[in-house]
């Protein structure tokens, strides 16, 4: 399912960052393509939400470039990131439980009619949107307190998409939601690359990452740790990246049992 | 993976269908369709004004059997041209308690701007317009001075208005000086805010016309853009239903106003800033940035909310009204005197918001709440002078409606929560 387009959407080359004495992120690589998923996984502290932060503009990178569709752009402010297509659905939503769901996704850009908000046109968009997405919510009307977390996740994803961004990262989507919930949000992913978006999906379950990523890039102390290809990798190979557990007795044997295959 | 049908997970296959609003099932019901949505609402805790509406009614009903002159066309308007001044404060306080957070301050300032309007168009002979301007920017300005330490500074509201409580009762006896009471005269502009009637008939029911026709034309061409649009729209019958339940609560009232002296200037200018203040609160970008900041702060922010602004803004306004219930409160008593603003005002103020359903917790209530929490505060205030009980009895019944709003608000957001609704 790996579409390789000209140049990747984004491209980090040798980020560094760093934050007084830590030294979070060093030399950091990753490509993400149109229609590609690219899971980022590592364990804690292992630099993941850094990473993140520093594409969509929360924190600037102290050395490396960063390539927008093969250019080196600068993003040093959230708005930076929004202006160049770049979405971010944090892992607290950001939602506000007592508006309903069409005003939640059209807050703070409300549409106006007449110097009034345009409730119409709004919901007529939202009903759009979410049916593009297949997101399945009782009505566009009910204040976002009474959807289920699943819900409330894909809504906030989908607020994320009305700005037509390029490349959407995903920080934490399933986290805290119920099996059934973890997979409205994961075909929601898989819609998203199939109507060309590149996704950058943060997540701690490997069994969600085998489902929708194209590639795992792995972080480990703030350093790459291996960029897998989920078809021909198994689960182990990447927690032991992840662990940093690639020399023990496990690999040395299926390594061995790898080459007598041969 | 994107539309099969997945044989060993039935959830997936109900995905596929589309999802109806429920709005629209309501309305195939018919009749018992709006009858089990109310019942849904009640069971999830979404009661609305319907605590309070049944309150009115049963304390309208105690004292109309205490006393038959309760509900005559004179203490009715009597009640209605002394709720606005404490009504007006109200409307104020309610953009504050949308926000969550609480202006202490409202009674004080009140009284400031009674003062500047004695002081500058009695005592200094300015014009009674330009004495109310001052007022008015007045209030303003010193709602946007709390909005500012709260908002930019960070100290809690609470704290801010507390001082300001403090500092401008202080205030408000330095401007008035050692005279201690200026009487306004009763002829002037100030003065009519609360004596004036248009006497004619034609003025209360043409009123109420214009607003039924107004209503139902605004509520007819927004279902027919609706339709337009494809989205779920209210269909004829509702429209009529709801525009014949505002006829009701507008040629009613006009009625029995018009069996007394006529319509009160000081309703007509009360119900305008009901209809205005309602009409930026749910159609304007600010109105939904207010509720959002209500809802979570984070969230606004990361919206691009200017949640600074907004706060500023909110105070300011909590202020405006303030002085503008002054206003009413000066000429209700026709004097500026020391004790404007203070003793019971500010309770009397934060009660009606909470009573008329306004909710502490923020993000939830309208402007139209002060109008149902003040009827319940005067209408006690009223029967209870009716019936000779001293003010420590009235004090303590206002008190204990006031626990009773609380208990329901705080009991409907509990609920709401196990019902996933907050």
């Amino acid at each position: 399912m790996v579409h390789v387009s000209a140049a990747p959407v984004l491209a980090l080359r040798g980020v560094s960052k760093r934050f007084g004495a830590v030294q979070a992120l060093t030399d950091v690589e990753l490509e993400v393509h149109s229609g590609e998923v690219v899971a980022l996984v590592g364990d804690n502290g292992a630099g993941k939400s850094t990473l993140v932060k520093t594409i969509a503009g929360v924190h600037p990178i102290d050395d490396g470039v960063i390539e927008w569709q093969g250019r080196p752009v600068s993003i040093t402010k959230p708005h930076d990131a929004q202006n160049l297509g770049i979405a971010t659905v944090y892992q607290d939503l950001a939602l506000c439980d007592n508006i309903d769901v069409v005003g939640n996704l059209f807050l703070g850009r409300e549409l106006k009619r007449r110097g009034v908000l345009d409730e119409v046109e709004m919901e007529r968009r939202a009903r759009e949107l979410l049916t593009t997405l297949s997101i399945r919510i009782p009505s566009v009307r009910i204040p976002i307190a009474s959807l289920s977390g699943g819900q409330r996740q894909t809504v906030a994803i989908a607020r994320s998409m009305l700005g037509e961004p390029q490349l959407v990262i995903l920080d934490e989507p399933t986290a805290a939601l119920g099996v059934e919930q973890t997979a409205q949000v994961l075909d929601l992913v898989e819609r998203l690359r199939e109507r060309g978006h590149a996704v950058i999906l943060i997540s701690h379950n490997m069994a969600d990452v085998k489902a929708v990523a194209d590639k795992v890039a792995v972080l480990r102390l703030g350093r790459n740790n291996g960029v897998f290809t989920v078809a021909d990798t198994s689960q182990e190979e990447i927690i032991s990246a992840i662990t940093g557990a690639t020399e023990n007795a496990v690999t040395r044997r299926a390594a061995r049992t790898g080459e007598a295959h041969k | 993976m994107s539309t099969h049908i997945d044989p060993v997970n039935p959830a997936a296959a109900h995905d596929a269908i589309p999802a109806v609003d429920p709005r629209l099932l309501v309305r195939e019901q018919g009749f018992s369709g709006y009858l089990n949505e109310f019942g849904r609402k009640m069971k999830a805790g979404d009661l609305g004004s319907i605590p309070v509406v049944i309150g009115l009614v049963v304390i309208w009903s105690i004292f109309q059997g205490l006393n038959s002159n309760f509900l005559s066309p004179e203490n009715l308007t009597n009640i209605a041209i002394t709720m606005v001044a404490t009504g007006m404060i109200a409307v104020g306080i309610i953009f504050v308690l949308l926000l969550g957070e609480i202006d202490l301050s409202v009674g004080s300032v009140s009284g400031v701007s009674g003062a500047i309007v004695a002081v500058l168009a009695v005592t200094h002979g300015v014009n009674e317009w330009l004495a109310i301007l001052a007022a008015v920017a007045g209030g303003a300005l010193i709602g946007a001075i709390h909005g500012f330490f709260f908002a930019r500074i960070g100290a809690p509201a609470f704290a801010v208005t507390l001082s300001g409580l403090l500092f401008w009762s202080g205030a408000m006896l330095q401007i008035l000086g050692s005279n201690g009471t200026i009487n306004i005269d009763s002829d002037g502009v100030v003065g009519k805010l609360t004596t004036y009637y248009f006497s004619d008939v034609a003025a209360g029911y043409g009123l109420a016309a214009v607003a039924v026709v107004a209503y139902f034309l605004a509520s007819f061409s927004d279902s027919k853009r609706r339709q337009a649009a494809g989205v779920p729209s209210r269909p004829l019958g509702e429209i009529l239903l709801r525009t014949g339940l505002l006829a009701l609560f507008t040629f009613g009232p006009a009625a029995v106003f018009n069996q007394y002296k006529g319509l009160p200037l000081a309703v007509v200018l009360f119900v305008v800033v009901l209809v205005g203040t309602d009409f930026v609160l749910r159609r304007t970008s600010f109105g939904r940035n207010v509720f959002a900041l209500g809802g979570s702060v984070e969230a606004s922010r990361r919206a691009g909310i200017n949640v600074t602004g907004i706060r500023i803004a909110v105070f300011s306004i909590s202020g405006t009204f303030a002085a503008i219930g002054g206003l009413f409160w000066a000429s209700k008593i026709a004097a500026a005197n020391q004790s404007a603003g203070a003793g019971d005002l500010l309770m009397n103020v934060i009660a009606a918001a909470v009573i008329g359903g306004t909710s502490l917790f923020g993000g939830r209530g309208r402007t139209w709440n002060a109008l149902l929490g003040v009827m319940v505060i005067t209408s006690i205030q009223y029967g209870l002078a009716l019936e000779g009980i001293a003010t420590p009895i009235q004090y303590m019944i206002t008190g204990a409606v006031l626990l009773a709003t609380v208990v329901i608000d705080s009991v409907t957001r509990k609920t709401q929560k196990t019902a996933g609704r907050a």
